[in-house]
């Protein structure tokens, strides 16, 4: 093989970094998108319920019901929006989704309590988004067993025989943007990554450059190279983007090494802009390479990288597809290295997936980028 | 003519196997080919030419669209495998040595092939560093380039924003940042005024005074001229090559010009008339290739006169060298067709 030559592989990152700095959609598309799209899916993306519009219709009318309604209120997870009268408002405030839930409250709840009976209440939930209505149905069981546990003890302390002490790691909070934003990070760069790439090569064989290219004695490595060099750098900005609005919008954690999350974001970088490339020299057209990129990354990296659904739960057939989606081990890495802290002891796995998955993304864009006019 | 009376292997099957007389490289001479060809397909777009050209030449391959030129060039430089024949330049065979040869010559193509979203300065860096030419030759170079196409005043401007003639002088001057011994020109100035296609001429003079051995292809029969010797191409094959001048007595009859206002009758009436071996239309005028030009004179306005014809003016002109391709391609054309 003939030697590569760092002239001209510096001439080439030159000229493409020129290009990057001139094409004002290329910019926005580099640095804006991806805060965008951390704002976005940090507040979007959310499996944290808040707020749950609810209406009460308390028929007691006593001090306990007061009580019942106001462990409701001062929990956080509901906000009690309308005071009903009669059983006749509940229908059209859940048809209409003015409130998702409705607490009912039967009129002898205070004497079944004094007589230490059952006292039965009711919620009806609205169960058009599924997910928020089972979560809103755990909450008030919740609060309902807290509130009867206190009415049975009235003050006093009982020993319990068993009881659970939850202690949540890594995500203290359960918050979901703790779980979103690091993973999200593979997710917007994989997608822009290959869509930027994507232009390079066909961006030359539409303008006719490519002629003027091949003629020339640069190597197609040094072509290849050239090209990264600059969305490499662009790639890296964007990592420390999305971590530092992360932290500062969501007050998401790092407890990781930065070290060790710049060389599996490197890996991944380059696997993604090589498939990138790969894409543009194949498809030889803008156009038709950015749609090819965009198939290929987004459908698969947002749902089979286990960003938003957890893959172990997927059907047999679709977490054998996701072994060959590269977001899924950079989200994993990620994951481990914002809220964990764990390197490479743990990760190793999951970096060697990246490694594989850069060579073969440099080695089609290689095997595709071809110096002969047909 | 028939195939029996062609001489070399230059029959449709025989081309496709590789000469049995492999080239000796020889450094005497920068451009050497022998029975490159070229197929697409079915499609013979190179088909078995074979020519050198000496250092310091001003080579000319004229020809129509599709004639077979761009292909050609495209071979020489290495961006296109030749399915058989062999071609070496600069001393190296095109087809072993592909990046060697790149290193030593310098191509402008047909359509501009700079990058339009840099400065002129930022394509002059581009290029010189992709040839290896950096540090103070770099910045001789630069100056070389800008004072030659005129650009001192614009060195800052993004290409895109130059006239045509101004770009197409920064193509060559990137192409020969390197100060390559060969120079491969495709059709570069297509598209250019006749103003600036003087100018560019007068640089193509001064690189060849320089010792740069130029290859260019046109299909501007005016920009021929300025060749030292001529391969005029049609459909694929070398069908002339000589000096302008010989090419142009290549064709033997005698040429008049018939003015007239009703060229395409007249050129239609005189095929196959009494004397004439072929009329074709030039302009507003017909040219009429005649067995003796005396005879014709008074007898081609008579004849037209009987059909209704009118004729303006009728005189003896020296056959250009689109006469001479068009004579030469119709007789081409005879052969083929058997």
């Amino acid at each position: 093989m003939r030697p590569l030559s760092r002239t001209r592989l510096w001439a080439m990152a030159r000229k493409e970094a020129l290009h990057i700095g001139r094409d004002k959609r290329s910019l926005a598309m580099a640095f804006a998108v991806p805060a965008a799209m951390v704002l976005l899916f940090g507040y979007v993306i959310t499996f944290d319920i808040n707020d749950i519009p609810t209406a009460v219709l308390d028929q007691s009318r006593t001090s306990q019901s007061r009580d019942l309604a106001d462990a409701f209120r001062s929990a956080g997870y509901f906000r009690i929006t309308r005071q009903l009268a009669s059983d006749d408002e509940i229908a059209p405030l859940l048809t209409r989704g003015t409130v998702r839930m409705v607490l009912v409250i039967p009129p002898d709840f205070a004497k079944h309590l004094a007589a230490a009976e059952p006292a039965p209440v009711q919620c009806l939930v609205d169960g058009g988004d599924a997910n928020t209505a089972s979560i809103a149905i755990n909450y008030a069981q919740a609060i309902v067993a807290s509130y009867s546990a206190k009415a049975v003890l009235k003050g006093r302390t009982l020993p319990v025989p068993a009881r659970t002490e939850a202690r949540v790691w890594y995500n203290e909070d359960l918050k979901s943007s703790n779980m979103i934003v690091p993973g999200l990070m593979a997710t917007i760069m994989m997608i822009l990554s290959a869509l930027l790439t994507s232009l390079t090569i066909a961006r030359e064989w539409e303008r006719g450059t490519m002629e003027q290219l091949a003629a020339t004695p640069v190597h197609r490595l040094e072509v290849i190279f050239g090209k990264l060099l600059p969305y490499l750098g662009i790639g890296f900005v964007d990592i420390i983007l999305v971590a530092v609005v992360g932290g500062v919008v969501f007050a998401v954690p790092f407890r990781g090494s930065a070290l060790f999350l710049m060389v599996t974001a490197m890996l991944f970088l380059i696997g993604a802009q090589g498939l990138g490339m790969f894409i543009s020299a194949a498809a030889k057209r803008q156009f038709l390479a950015t749609q090819l990129a965009m198939i290929a990354t987004m459908l698969p990296s947002l749902l089979l990288s286990g960003l938003i659904f957890d893959l172990a739960s997927m059907p047999t057939v679709l977490q054998v597809i996701s072994l060959v989606v590269p977001a899924r081990y950079f989200v994993v890495a990620l994951r481990g290295i914002f809220l964990k802290g764990v390197g490479p002891h743990v990760l190793w796995a999951q970096a060697v997936g990246m490694l594989v998955f850069a060579a073969a993304g440099l080695g089609l864009a290689v095997r595709a980028f071809r110096k002969e006019i047909a | 003519m028939s195939d029996a009376t062609r001489t070399g292997p230059t029959g449709g099957g025989a081309a496709l196997t590789p000469s049995p007389y492999p080239l000796t490289p020889s450094l005497s001479c920068a451009v050497e080919v022998q029975d490159l060809t070229k197929k697409f397909g079915d499609f013979m777009a190179v088909d078995s030419v074979t020519f050198t050209v000496e250092p310091g030449e001003i080579f000319g391959f004229l020809g129509p669209n599709g004639a077979g030129k761009t292909t050609t060039i495209r071979m020489l430089i290495g961006l296109l495998q030749p399915t058989a024949g062999e071609a070496c330049v600069a001393g190296l065979d095109v087809r072993t040595s592909t990046e060697a040869v790149k290193q030593r010559i310098g191509y402008m193509s047909q359509l501009f092939s700079l990058y339009g979203d840099l400065t002129v300065d930022e394509n002059i860096t581009f290029f010189a560093g992709l040839y290896g030419v950096r540090g103070e030759r770099l910045e001789a170079r630069r100056a070389w380039v800008l004072r030659m196409a005129g650009l001192e005043q614009h060195h800052d401007q993004l290409t895109a924003e130059l006239s045509l003639g101004w770009k197409q002088r920064l193509a060559l001057g990137c192409a020969v940042l390197h100060e390559p011994p060969i120079l491969f020109l495709d059709e570069p100035t297509s598209g250019v005024d006749p103003v600036s296609r003087r100018n560019f001429w007068e640089l193509i003079y001064s690189l060849a005074d320089a010792g740069t051995t130029v290859l260019v292809s046109t299909h501007y029969m005016e920009e021929a001229e300025y060749c030292h010797r001529l391969a005029l191409m049609n459909r694929g094959r070398l069908i002339a090559l000589d000096t302008p001048a010989n090419v142009r007595r290549l064709m033997k009859e005698p040429l008049l010009e018939i003015v007239t206002p009703d060229g395409p009758a007249v050129a239609q009436a005189l095929q196959g008339a009494p004397g004439v071996a072929e009329a074709a239309m030039f302009g507003r005028a017909v040219h009429v290739a005649v067995e003796d030009a005396g005879a014709a004179a008074t007898a081609l306005p008579a004849f037209l006169a009987s059909r209704g014809l009118p004729v303006e003016r009728i005189h003896t002109i020296p056959p250009s060298l689109e006469d001479v391709f068009v004579a030469l391609v119709r007789r081409e054309g005879g052969a083929v067709a058997g």
